[in-house]
């Protein structure tokens, strides 16, 4: 492996002074220098929005855009100030967007949801109340294998204060009909 | 899990400064969004030590200007994501602004960059691959191989073009602006691109284009652009293409058509000179179409049934030049 290279990333609000070989990715340096391990390698070559995570200049405010650090060089990510999933949460706990994921059951594997909430998270705060076209836009980059995404937008739009979470009662089990308690008699087989 | 090889990272602030480290490292590539590079270098595709990264002229290059020849120029570092949001982009050269708006998905057009897209390396399903998979299947010309895949006997590689913005800016007769130690060049974008796979474009390795500029006449045509794919995000085009007309009351003044996704090299479809003249109607619509389905031979470079991508073409074509003419 080639010398490492110095380098500084702001991330969360911390500043981290590292030693990185020069082609060390951002997400790499997230997960492998950092430990912050809530950005997910998927793909790993910028397909599958997994690694997503907002990003602003330094001198910037807000939280920035949704980008995706698995092919962000770290080296390139130095001007930038980090926000990762980590991050996401305020001193008043789980952020609108974490809660609402949790109250409508938007996630299965879990393993797309901190890019889904970061990329959610970037929509809001550039248009605090979207439209449902809007949500499925800015998310398109997300994918998600398990959902089907119904509850994901759901629980955007709970975050964005537009509806409430959907009631859904457990769902019962079918009874036998009357007329069937005959055609479910099995017969004994006599030899 | 996919590591980038053993790099040496420059980070030029100037386009002075990018061009000479371009020029001081030979086989240096530039890095800009790194939307294409990265999953490239990932892949082993390159085999380069340098990568020149051009965040720091971000200053220098990101803009959207009218010059007061009625030119837009467009910087070479502005984000698609912005270009598909700008006003002036939007009212000049909407088509434009709508091929913007459907590349990628949402974090990639945030990364990207439109001097990237423009020089977006060409695709084929051999070989944006994984080392493992292409050295299984005995490599290819583009890369580490003698043979072609996609054309039995090929000895040129017909990797795909897959640059959205490219057909548009075809169509309405861009060019685009270049620096390298030898100085500054522009060159019409139907000279930019050349039938090679293997590197489609006139840019000398040391050579770093700067920026767009887009007729003052574009803005009065009518002009639509359509991408074929197989999900509404992230993927590749499997076709698309650009129109651009100039109407005189109902007939047409002039038409241009460009076709990509097909081969290295974006297709301008010939021979419409004769169509001046002819109604803006749905007859003239079909009529490109046909051209375009003679014209344009779609093959298995691209994931996806050539004869079914081929046989859509036509429709594409007709719809497209039918929005274009409103």
């Amino acid at each position: 492996m080639r010398p490492s290279v110095f380098i500084r990333l702001l991330v969360n609000g911390e500043e981290h002074a590292l030693a990185v070989p020069a082609q060390r990715t951002l997400l790499e340096a997230l997960r492998y220098d950092l430990g912050l391990t809530g950005s997910k390698q998927g793909c790993d070559k910028g397909d599958c929005g997994a690694c997503t995570v907002l990003a602003r200049e330094r001198a910037g405010e807000g939280r920035g855009e949704a980008i995706l650090s698995c092919i962000t060089l770290a080296q390139d990510a130095q001007d930038l100030a980090i926000t990762t999933i980590e991050g996401l949460a305020g001193p008043q706990g789980l952020d609108p967007v974490q809660r609402a994921f949790a109250d409508c059951g938007a996630l299965q594997c879990g393993f797309c949801q901190p890019g889904m909430m970061l990329s959610a998270r970037a929509l809001l705060d550039d248009n605090p109340k979207p439209t449902l076209p809007q949500i499925q836009e800015a998310l398109s980059g997300n994918l998600c294998r398990c959902t089907g995404y119904t509850k994901i937008y759901e629980a955007v739009q709970v975050a964005a204060g537009l509806r409430a979470p959907a009631q859904r009662a457990p769902v019962q089990s079918e009874r036998a009909a009357p007329s069937d308690s005959k055609a479910q008699t099995v017969k004994e087989i006599v030899p | 899990m996919m590591t980038l090889p053993d790099l040496t990272v420059l980070r030029p602030g100037s386009v002075a400064e990018a061009v000479e480290a371009l020029r001081a490292n030979p086989g240096a590539r530039v890095l800009a969004g790194g939307t294409d590079i990265v999953p490239n270098l990932k892949y082993g595709m390159y085999d380069t030590r340098h990568l020149v990264a051009l965040r720091g002229l971000s200053s220098e290059l990101r803009y959207v200007r009218e010059h007061q020849s009625g030119e837009l120029r467009l910087g070479a570092m502005c984000s698609i994501d912005e270009l598909g949001r700008s006003e002036l982009v939007k009212a000049r050269v909407p088509a434009l602004a709508d091929a913007c708006r459907q590349i990628a998905g949402p974090q990639l057009r945030r990364m990207g960059t439109l001097g990237g897209n423009l020089c977006l390396d060409t695709r084929c399903v051999y070989v944006n691959q994984s080392h493992f998979w292409r050295s299984a299947l005995g490599y290819c010309l583009k890369k580490d191989g003698t043979v072609c895949h996609v054309v039995a006997g090929g000895k040129r590689c017909v990797a795909a073009a897959s640059n959205d913005t490219a057909p548009v800016l075809l169509a309405l007769d861009a060019s685009v602006k270049t620096i390298s130690p030898r100085g500054e060049r522009t060159i019409a974008l139907h000279e930019f691109y050349v039938a090679d796979g293997l590197h489609n474009t006139v840019l000398a390795p040391d050579e770093l284009l700067t920026e767009v500029r887009i007729p003052a006449a574009a803005a009065r045509r009518r002009q639509a652009f359509a991408k074929l794919r197989m999900r509404a995000a992230i993927d590749f085009p499997a076709l698309n293409l650009a129109v651009a007309l100039e109407l005189d009351g109902h007939s047409v003044k002039s038409v241009s058509l460009a076709v990509s996704a097909l081969a290295a090299r974006p297709a301008l479809i010939k021979g419409l000179q004769d169509l001046h003249g002819h109604a803006a109607d749905a007859i003239f619509a079909e009529e490109l179409g046909r051209r375009a389905h003679k014209q344009c031979k779609p093959l298995t470079n691209i994931g996806i049934d050539p004869g079914w991508r081929r046989d859509v073409l036509p429709v594409l074509v007709r719809r497209t030049v039918l929005r274009a003419i409103g």
